[in-house]
């Protein structure tokens, strides 16, 4: 079992800069079609900026925080944990070149099944570099306790 | 590529164009997880899921969510998407062949904005559904 006090925690703060090979990258892993994504031309064609991160990309930012002591702390072994659920609201387009932050604290911890499975949630706000909010995301891992 | 004008006739009960993909295999894991910077070995190192308890590698969730975001934004400017939520309800395996479908369950009106609310799912070829769904787009 997942301790409770851990709802609440605080997780380390994270910024990064958005790369265009990154997204070039991840648009050809998903087999991506659209040129908006991967051609500045055709993106500013659109109207946009630079190019655009698709919607989930956020999440594979996120993930690039380094940190992983807080699971450590919280007892989460990565061979048990499934991605339960995920959501995104949108609130500002982010772009290529973006400075972004990411805050983020664990949201809530509950069980099911007789406490054979925990479900540990954690809410990020994402801020570019005019500090203005990007988007927030919920994330629900589900942790196999047997 | 050309996207359509004509959200405002959408009406409750459309469905989107599906969008199916190319049978999963373990290139398709290589690359996502080198992508979406997901290197959890679940997805890639079948030695490491079978001391995990699985049969073999499966794929990562967010490769499906990130292909549902692609049937909205086929149809959507990406600006328009307002929110984007899933469950994963079922693991997706090598060889499946996933079918992403969406139709339009509501329009409603959020801050004087009209939106339609559009549910999502994948499922793969025995019509299996793997993750479920909800996109809320501006009209």
């Amino acid at each position: 079992m997942i301790d409770r006090k851990f709802i609440g925690l605080t997780l380390p703060e994270f910024t990064t800069r958005v790369e265009a090979g990154a997204l070039r990258f991840f648009a050809k892993a998903i087999g991506e079609i659209d040129p908006i994504y991967v051609d500045e031309a055709a993106a500013r064609e659109a109207g946009h900026p630079a190019l655009p991160l698709p919607p989930t990309y956020l999440l594979s930012l996120q993930i690039l925080q380094s940190s992983s002591a807080w699971r450590q702390q919280m007892g989460i072994v990565p061979q048990r944990v499934l991605h339960g659920e995920q959501s995104f609201v949108y609130h500002h387009m982010a772009y290529c070149g973006d400075t972004l932050r990411f805050v983020g604290r664990i949201a809530d911890i509950y069980d099911r099944k007789d406490g054979a499975l925990d479900f540990v949630a954690r809410e990020t706000q994402v801020f570019n570099q005019a500090n203005v909010l990007v988007a927030e995301l919920r994330s629900v891992l589900v942790h196999r306790n047997r | 590529m050309k996207k359509p004008r004509l959200f405002h006739a959408l009406e409750v009960g459309d469905i989107l164009p599906t969008l199916t993909l190319e049978p999963i295999n373990r290139t398709t894991l290589a690359l996502f997880a080198g992508a979406s910077n997901d290197h959890n070995p679940l997805h890639i190192d079948i030695d490491y899921a079978q001391r995990a308890g699985m049969p073999d590698v499966f794929a990562h969730g967010m490769l499906s969510m990130a292909w549902l975001g692609r049937q909205i934004t086929d149809w959507w400017p990406q600006e328009k998407l307002r929110s984007l939520s899933v469950r994963f309800v079922g693991i997706t395996r090598l060889g499946d062949v996933i079918r992403c479908e969406a139709r339009v369950i509501e329009l409603i009106e959020v801050a004087h904005e009209r939106r339609a609310r559009i549910q999502l799912k994948t499922v793969n070829q025995m019509d299996e559904s793997k993750v479920l769904g909800e996109a809320v787009v501006a009209l």
